[in-house]
């Protein structure tokens, strides 16, 4: 995993609530059996007025322009916005992937869904749960200012205005914090245990031989 | 200390624990589908590794596999290339047992993983698949897992994980003969909103729950994802016992006498605390049809689609005013004059024997409404199909004018042939009705299979305890 390394970017605001991974990359791109070039297929049924199929260049496709994403100002947004339950559906990996290969380093929500939140972590992409009350007001901030940029601390666990008018404290699990920082890879750090996985194996194994028969 | 029965799974399965609590899960089962899977032999290979236990890899294709004209083999090439990445990967790294496209046994992972004794009480489950959770109802721990995820499990046998808070869900009464499993779910969802179970694991209780049948139970567990817990568990009890005697791959002989009597013990203590208890009426329960696009935008098949207006809080009026947008409905419409265009019986959720007999029950000497363009079954497993079929369950389906398909996911997420086109809606028995899912712009909405069965003769939804009163 690379190192992350965001400490300021634009924020894209993406006001609704439940956006569930099918929105995020819909299933025709998810026959890949690649990890890379999701992004330009990210929310691909709301960028776009046609529909969607693999290997169909981006020039040849029907913008729409009511989507917010698609808005100039909010080119190069690296943080995204939203409303509770991001990410709730489906266990695909394809949506961190998507998300992150379009460009976004963080996204920002109420509450997110569990699996995706596990898979984002796992692909340098941070989820950032703030209360509600202040997802509004960074809804307002968004909308109001243009090209509002929001810094990133990951090492003190804060997010906030670039004038440090207002900063929110943000819970990370220190596990996965660590291996952010340092771009770490987890099976590595698992393997480092070796030796206690083929104990607890052996003693499973006594205790449930059905298991290992 | 009294402990529940996800603290039980939970503890006998932990590795090592770290100093913020954080646990390394040992792995008993890993079933391995195409869809999220060859990212992760991709990334084995690169780091030059080799599956931790290879005995304990299930493995089939049921994604992207077409539900019709098998001889034809897979026509998209996109779709044949994942698939056929799965046959190589798995001949190139082994696996317990492997249930390739063709194969008779061959069918949704979460159908064929019980069916085939593959999944038992006690042990921890994972697949890069969110359903996973099905597998809770024979007592396991069962969990969908990303794809970075998946490598770990295949390298290393074990998962990083946070312990789960427990909730228990307790339903009593006796349900309606044509209230079923799905209608718990969807109400509970209803109930609890969608992200009502994050954090948790839930635990399935009462005697409602008792009364179910594994199949329905694996309905109910199915469903915990999409109230937003990652587990659903029911405890051990005859029933489950009794379903897991003589399947392939469950243990017998001696071992059989040994298991159960383990199995015996997987039961939450009576008198342990769950972090959270929520309690659901089976006596009252009516069955439950979704208009939105989120599974708790859920009515009782008498309700009405609800009014933005009548709604305070602005963002979800808004979410009102957005799916109502999609579904194409309008305020205050009558569920049971919403006009349907096809009609979906299958997905891991309800595919299997059960749901298939309870269907062919209501469409038996009856006619798909003429308003219907297509009404299809598609049966979980190669062995669902060969069974209902010896019970003349396809006749009965094809007389009433419905399609008998192949198995595997099929319309359930429209990876294959099997799809929406925009503006049409769908009766459907599988789980999710976000945008799309079915096809893109596609109008989902979620019920069981006997009022999947109900909505296709009257071409509306309507209540199936009336259609078969008459
Ligand atoms: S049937 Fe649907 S929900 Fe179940 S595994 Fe297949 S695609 Fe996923």
């Amino acid at each position: 995993m690379e190192i992350f390394s965001l400490k300021k970017g634009l924020v894209a605001p993406l006001d609704r609530a439940n956006v569930d991974t099918d929105a995020i990359i819909p299933k025709q791109f998810l026959k890949s059996i690649k990890r890379s070039g999701f992004g330009v297929n990210l929310f691909d049924a709301w960028r776009f007025l046609d529909v969607g199929e693999p290997g169909v260049p981006i020039e040849s496709r029907k913008i729409n322009p009511n989507f917010i994403l698609n808005e100039a100002r909010y080119r190069g947004a690296q943080i995204l916005l939203s409303r509770k339950n991001f990410g709730c559906g489906s266990s695909r990996e394809h949506a961190p992937w998507a998300l992150a290969d379009y460009g976004f380093s963080a996204v920002i929500a109420p509450s997110f869904g569990e699996i995706f939140f596990n898979n984002s972590l796992k692909n340098g992409l941070l989820p950032i749960v703030l209360p509600e009350p202040d997802v509004d007001v960074l809804f307002r901030d968004v909308f109001d200012v243009p090209g509002f940029e929001l810094v990133v601390d990951l090492e003190e666990q804060r997010v906030g205005t670039v004038d440090g008018s207002r900063m929110y404290d943000f819970d990370i699990d220190p596990f996965r914090k660590h291996c952010l920082l340092n771009g770490l890879d987890d099976i590595g750090l698992t393997l480092q245990h070796v030796d206690e996985i083929k104990q607890f194996e052996m003693q499973h194994q006594l205790n449930q031989p059905w298991l290992f028969s | 200390m009294l402990k529940t029965l996800y603290d039980k799974l939970w503890d006998s399965h932990v590795v090592r624990t770290e100093e913020d609590g954080t646990g390394l899960i040992y792995i008993d089962r890993h079933l391995v589908h195409e869809v999220t899977s060859p990212q992760a032999y991709e990334g084995l290979k690169l780091a030059n590794r080799l599956p931790w236990r290879v005995d304990s890899i299930v493995a089939t294709a049921d994604h992207n596999t077409p539900t019709t004209d098998w001889d034809k083999g897979i026509e998209d090439p996109i779709s044949k290339l994942q698939v056929d990445t799965l046959d190589q990967n798995i001949k190139e790294y082994g696996s317990k047992a492997y249930f390739p496209f063709l194969d008779p046994r061959q069918g949704i992972v979460h159908v064929i993983g019980p069916e085939q004794g593959a999944t038992l009480p006690g042990m921890t489950v994972v697949c890069g698949d969110s359903h996973t959770s099905t597998h809770g109802a024979l007592a396991c721990l069962a969990h969908g897992i990303g794809t970075s995820e998946v490598e770990h499990v295949l390298a290393t046998q074990c998962l990083v994980q946070k312990k789960m808070k427990n909730m228990l869900v307790r339903v009593e009464g006796e349900l309606h003969p044509w209230v079923s499993a799905k209608d718990i779910a969807l109400a509970l969802i209803g109930k609890i909103g969608t992200a009502g179970g994050t954090g948790y694991a839930i635990e399935f209780a009462g005697s409602a729950i008792e009364a179910l049948s594994v199949e329905g139970r694996m309905t109910l567990c199915n469903m915990a994802i999409e109230a937003g817990a990652r587990a659903g568990m029911i405890a051990v009890d005859q029933t489950t016992i009794d379903y897991l005697r003589g399947r392939p791959f469950a243990p017998d002989g001696d071992l059989w006498d040994e298991a159960v009597t383990y199995w015996r013990t997987l039961t939450s203590d009576s008198g342990a605390i769950f972090d959270s208890v929520v309690t659901l009426d089976g006596v009252d329960l009516n069955p439950q049809v979704t208009w939105g696009t989120s599974p708790e935008m859920v009515l009782d098949i008498d309700g009405r689609i609800p009014d933005p207006d009548e709604e305070k809080d602005a963002s979800k009026k808004e979410s009102i005013e957005q799916a109502l947008e999609y579904m194409g409905l309008k305020p205050n419409t009558r569920l049971k004059d919403i006009k349907i265009d096809k009609v979906f019986i299958g997905s891991c959720t309800n595919s299997r024997i059960e749901d298939m007999r309870i269907a062919a029950n209501v469409v038996k000497g009856r006619r798909v409404a003429s308003n219907v363009q297509l009404a299809m079954v598609v049966p979980g497993s190669g062995l669902v199909k060969a069974q209902a079929e010896k019970e003349g369950l396809d006749k009965i389906f094809m007389a009433a004018g419905f399609e008998w398909r192949q198995p595997g996911c099929s319309m359930c997420l429209a990876m294959n042939n099997d799809r929406l086109e925009a503006g049409e809606r769908c009766a459907s028995t599988s789980n999710r009705n976000f945008e799309g899912r079915q096809g893109a712009g596609g109008r989902t909405h979620l019920l069981s299979p006997a009022m999947a069965a109900s909505a296709a003769i009257s071409g509306t939804f309507s209540d199936v305890r009336n259609l078969v009163a008459n």
